[in-house]
């Protein structure tokens, strides 16, 4: 192990991790809205629509990330689609997401019991308020356990990031890796920096979990 | 006095595929009386109960409230949701799981109705919220979440949600069924109460002595079919079917000891 090398690399790597955390954050945000939209659209939509985004939902849960983001990046120009590489790395995140995403918000929204929902209708409430003040905070209470574990696996998806020269750090490590030859060194780094991460993530969820869900857990 | 609605159900045919729910139902339930529905299992007591609030779509028939068909325009014609969510603004149901929305105190659960369909400002609602619960003698657990409440008082606020609204017409689907034997009677109390005011009320339940004494008639259901509709005497002691006398024995055997 030779650590003296960090001293050149360590900003560096540093601001790889930055981009990284900055990636992940707005891949999982955006992912989760359009996923969102998805699973509403699929349950109030009509017919044909429904019908098209699950065909949407088979064909990007159906092909790696990595194939997406070279079509997006290299087939994106060819009908007027140019985006930089950062852009480019946020919208396939995004995209990539948002099935999965979609298929954990539906599970959460049928998890709710349709008496529930029924209640609601019985007193005359319309379906938007019942969507907004029923359907979707308990939802999503029963998908949060799912978002958060799905928002970890996205931290570990940034690094393919790194092949359309998204500056990540992924992509730093290769490159100090090349030019020192510390392949063991600068590796580990990646893999305790995402340890971090997700440490924390997994953390930070299961106290918003406990935080949510101290209502409704029986205690008569 | 509450003012209060009479429901006219005539020829009410439904279907689950090519399974007949309920056949012809013909029924008046009087304004300001009590209406109680008995029958075994499965004979289509909630589905009737559920087709009067249009929670469940019928295939023939009519069911009119105040002379108002319900679901419908008219034959064949679905009636709008704007509507539909009128008609309903003024028919509470109550329901055997009670239903309450479970991250939602006790006062919230019974004001959200008040904002959201009774256009009601926040303090307004609370205000008549926290009157509903004092009715239902809840006054000291508004601030509860229904997961720190018996079943008997998650019932209770249940049916303070659904009175809050004003309603003319209450339904209840077998509001005691999910209790524990000693919370029950909390429950028809204030079912007493509410009838005692001039609600009218349809009940769907297995409480008899409830049926006996509060009911202005009962209605017997077997198999998706009307038996028969009379005072809660005529049913319950001289029964003119063997259908009624066989569910009635069946019923002491299970509750004698
Ligand atoms: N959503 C449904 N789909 C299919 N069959 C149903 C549905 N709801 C009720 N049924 C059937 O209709 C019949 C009447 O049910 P229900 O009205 O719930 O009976 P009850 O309330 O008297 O026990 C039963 O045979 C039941 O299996
Ligand atoms: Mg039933």
């Amino acid at each position: 192990m030779e650590l003296s090398v960090f001293q050149d690399y360590g900003p560096m790597l540093l601001r790889g991790f930055g981009v990284t955390i900055f990636c992940w954050l707005a891949g999982t945000v955006l992912g989760m809205l359009l996923g969102l939209l998805v699973a509403l659209a699929q349950r109030y939509g009509p017919r044909p629509l429904r019908w098209l985004l699950q065909v949407y939902i088979e064909v990007i849960r159906g092909t790696p990330f990595l194939v997406q983001l070279f079509v997006l990046y290299y087939g994106g120009p060819l009908i007027g689609l140019r985006l930089d590489a950062l852009p480019a790395g946020l919208l396939g995140l995004t995209v990539y997401g948002s099935p999965y995403f979609a298929e954990i918000f539906r599970s959460g929204f049928n998890a709710v019991p349709i008496g529930q929902i029924e209640a609601a209708r019985a007193i005359g409430m319309a379906e938007p308020s019942i969507v907004r003040r029923i359907l979707l905070p308990l939802g999503l209470v029963s998908a949060l356990p799912a978002l958060v574990n799905f928002s970890i696996i996205l931290t570990k998806e940034t690094v393919i990031l790194s092949i359309i020269t998204v500056p990540e750090l992924m992509y730093q490590v290769q490159r100090m890796s090349t030019e020192t030859f510390r392949y063991l060194e600068a590796n580990l780094v990646l893999a305790l920096f995402f340890w971090g991460l997700v440490e924390t993530i997994s953390r930070a969820g299961r106290r918003l979990e406990t935080r949510i869900t101290r209502h409704l857990i029986e205690r008569v | 006095m509450v003012q209060a609605s009479a429901v006219e159900i005539r020829n009410l045919d439904k279907f689950y595929g090519p399974f007949q729910a309920l056949k012809q139902i013909d029924l008046t339930i009087p304004p300001g009386k009590v209406t109680c529905l008995i029958g075994p299992s499965g004979s289509g007591k909630s589905t009737l109960l559920r087709c009067i609030n249009f929670l469940e779509e019928y295939d023939a028939g009519e069911v009119r409230i105040d002379d108002q068909l319900i679901g419908y325009d008219g034959p064949g014609r679905k009636m709008s949701a704007r509507k539909l969510r009128q008609m309903r603004r003024s028919i509470g149901m109550v329901f055997q799981q009670f239903n309450l929305w479970p991250h939602m105190t006790a006062l919230e659960n019974v004001a959200e109705g008040l904002i959201r369909v009774r256009g009601l400002g926040k303090a307004d609602a609370a205000t008549r919220a926290a009157e509903a619960l004092r009715k239902v003698g809840l006054e000291d657990k508004m601030q509860n979440h229904p997961a720190r409440l018996s079943g008997g008082q998650q019932q209770r606020v249940a049916i303070a949600r659904a009175i809050a609204m004003e309603p003319r017409l209450m339904l209840f689907d077998e509001p005691t069924s999910a209790l524990d034997p000693e919370l029950v009677g909390e429950v028809l109390q204030v079912m007493k109460t509410l009838a005692g005011e001039g609600m009218t009320m349809a009940v769907v339940t297995h409480e008899m002595g409830f049926a006996a004494h509060v009911a202005d008639q009962v209605a017997f259901m077997e198999a998706g079919e009307l038996v028969a509709v009379d005072s809660p005497d005529a049913i319950l002691h001289n029964p003119s079917d063997p259908r009624i006398s066989d569910f009635l024995r069946t019923y002491h055997e299970r509750n004698a000891f």
